[in-house]
């Protein structure tokens, strides 16, 4: 009972993003293995880029719960609400797969079944995996997830393992029994009630010992928690470290819904929740321990549709009776708008990719490379002139980047001194010198270049630039082939010129 | 010597498989379905164990009855919602 849909539009399938984290293509799961990659890929609720294609849906087969939590009305049959634990229609397990082979056939996007509530799925184990059963035997296609507080867990982990539901969502508010105590009134263990700090401290533990046993079979665990601010805020911290430590893949941390309507013991006590900076900052702080999942909708416990939406009431008990569903059929559509949609999100990567390769190019693929001579005193930046240079250094630039060619020397600088420069047909040859050993450049950069030698590099196709004065030679090489590519300038052939 | 459920019931299915007498069922009373207790075959757990577990389990403030009619979970002690918390918030909200 984890998800609640903020956006309530029964709107078309293209998903009602509204949140300031919708519209990014990172699906911010790079630091995850391959195969977990490959699993969460087009499951919504984990990938925040899949979450734009696919669609989930929770089935409300499981109206048991075996602990009391003070965010939570168990009197939860309202229509009007949207928030977890919150749904309109009990179904049996039969209605249940019923109408999510219904739904699996009208809106071919969906990938993943939840079964989330109204209660707790393991505190109702027969019903949820009634109905996981029979989703597994009908539609092989369709990815099971189930979302519990854990107190059952560790008596379930077998059969989850054998239903291959290999997607586990946990809500750990907390490590420490007392702050639990201020969480969970009562938990249901053993045959009897336990209140305060001695049940909190039995969920905590089988919680953990859930979370491992899942771990070690290699089932994906998302740790849900809900921020109360003065309850557990800091404290998540810490859960954030300990769940990411021992193997949850993703930590999704939930802003508290508390009102007095709901009748909630934290909405009728005036709890507050946490205001939008709160929890960014607090899901900022648990970031730097693991992954943070920041596009989730907190859905309802029978949410159908794009996350962002609930269509669920365009598959109410009475209009699934009605449908004629052949499941072959679409299964087969379904494979094809899953292909379709890969195909776009391959498409769109592509695009992004190639963007971003660009962003860094310093001119479009294809545009042929350039050699540039630069001249310097050393410090690593345009500082000699033109005219006081007996070493050219020459890099290459292409739209790729740049890279050091070689020094070219000269017997003489075209300049004898500070302020003496040739004259004649003995300045004539120094500078010819000079132009043979920079024939293959097409740019020379100095911090500063003279008048005359400046016509006579020109006239031999070598452009003359004293603009990048004091620049760092990289940057100068980088911005002369800019200017070069701006300019439309005759690229040299450099093979030949390196051959010869 | 039998518990009751009244109309205040969620039907929740919490209580039911956990009764060792297969005393409760959803039926239909004056107020609509909900799950009732058979009396004939309610023990109140007498034998099996240590609290009824119905009652141990019902989330429902003021759902199940003793045999006396008395709430075992009498309001606020479920939820730690205090009785007169919970009357003002009601108020308050009616008010609107």
């Amino acid at each position: 009972m984890e998800l609640k849909v903020l956006g309530q539009d029964n709107a078309a399938p293209q998903g009602g993003c509204s949140s300031g984290t919708c519209g990014s293509s990172e699906d911010g799961m790079g630091h995850l293995p391959d195969q977990v990659r490959q699993k969460v890929h087009n499951h919504p609720c984990y990938s925040e880029e899949a979450h734009h294609f696919y669609a989930r849906m929770h089935v409300a087969v499981a109206p048991a719960c075996n602990i009391q939590c003070h965010y939570c009305n168990r009197k939860y049959d309202c229509a009007n609400e949207s928030r977890p634990g919150v749904v309109s229609e009990l179904l049996s397990p039969d209605q249940a797969a019923k109408k999510v082979l219904a739904v699996a056939s009208e809106i071919p996007q969906m990938t993943v079944l939840g079964v989330a509530g109204p209660g707790d799925p393991l505190a109702n184990p027969e019903r949820t995996f009634a109905t996981f059963r029979e989703i597994y035997a009908k539609a092989p296609d369709i990815k099971l997830c189930l979302s519990t507080n854990g107190l059952a867990l560790p008596d379930h982990v077998d059969e989850i393992e054998a239903l291959k539901v290999d997607h586990v969502t946990i809500t750990i508010n907390c490590v420490d029994p007392e702050v639990g105590a201020k969480i969970y009134p009562w938990v249901f263990w053993n045959n009897r009630r336990i209140k305060g700090a001695k049940g909190a401290k039995i969920l905590i533990e089988r919680q953990q010992k859930g979370l491992e046993m899942l771990i070690e079979r290699g089932i994906l665990v998302k740790v849900n928690s809900v921020l109360i601010p003065g309850v557990n805020d800091e404290h998540l911290k810490e859960v954030s470290r300990i769940v990411k430590a021992k193997g949850a893949f993703l930590h999704n941390v939930m802003p508290l819904i508390a009102e007095a309507e709901h009748g909630t013991f934290y909405g009728v006590m005036g709890q507050r929740g946490p205001s939008k900076q709160e929890l960014s900052d607090l899901q900022d702080a648990c970031a730097g321990d693991m992954n943070m999942m920041r596009h989730c909708r907190q859905c309802r416990a029978d949410a159908v549709g794009l996350l962002g939406e609930d269509r669920g009431q365009e598959f109410t008990l009475d209009k699934i009776e009605a449908m004629d569903i052949d499941y072959q059929a679409a299964m087969t559509k379904r494979a094809n708008v899953h292909a379709g949609i890969e195909a776009h999100r391959d498409a769109l990567r592509a695009e992004k990719e190639l963007a971003e390769m660009q962003e860094t190019l310093l001119a479009p693929i294809g545009t042929p490379p350039a050699r540039i001579a630069v001249t310097t005193k050393g410090g690593g930046v345009i500082n000699e002139h033109f005219g006081h240079a007996k070493e050219f250094l020459v890099y290459e630039a292409s739209p790729e980047g740049i890279r050091f060619i070689g020094p070219r020397k000269v017997e003489n600088a075209y300049c004898v001194g500070p302020d003496v420069c040739p004259d004649g047909a003995e300045k004539g040859t120094v500078l010819d010198a000079i132009l043979d050993s920079l024939s293959d450049c097409s740019a020379v950069v100095s911090a500063k270049v003279g008048i005359e030698p400046w016509s006579q590099l020109e006239a031999a196709g070598i452009t003359p630039n004293g603009a990048y004065a004091m620049d760092l030679i990289e940057d100068a090489v980088k911005g002369m082939y800019g200017d070069l590519v701006d300019q439309g300038w005759s690229a040299k052939d450099l093979h030949v010129q390196a051959a010869g | 010597m039998a518990l009751s459920i009244i109309e205040s019931c969620v039907n929740c299915y919490a209580c039911e498989p956990l009764c060792p007498s297969q005393a409760i069922s959803l039926s239909t009373s004056s107020a609509g379905q909900h799950f009732l207790i058979d009396g004939n075959k309610c023990t109140e757990c007498d034998g099996d164990y240590a609290d009824p577990q119905c009652a141990a389990i019902c989330p429902i403030e003021g759902a199940i009855l003793n045999a006396a009619g008395e709430a075992i979970n009498p309001s606020g002690s479920l939820t730690g919602i205090p009785p007169f918390k919970m009357a003002q918030a009601m108020a308050e909200i009616q008010a609107r």
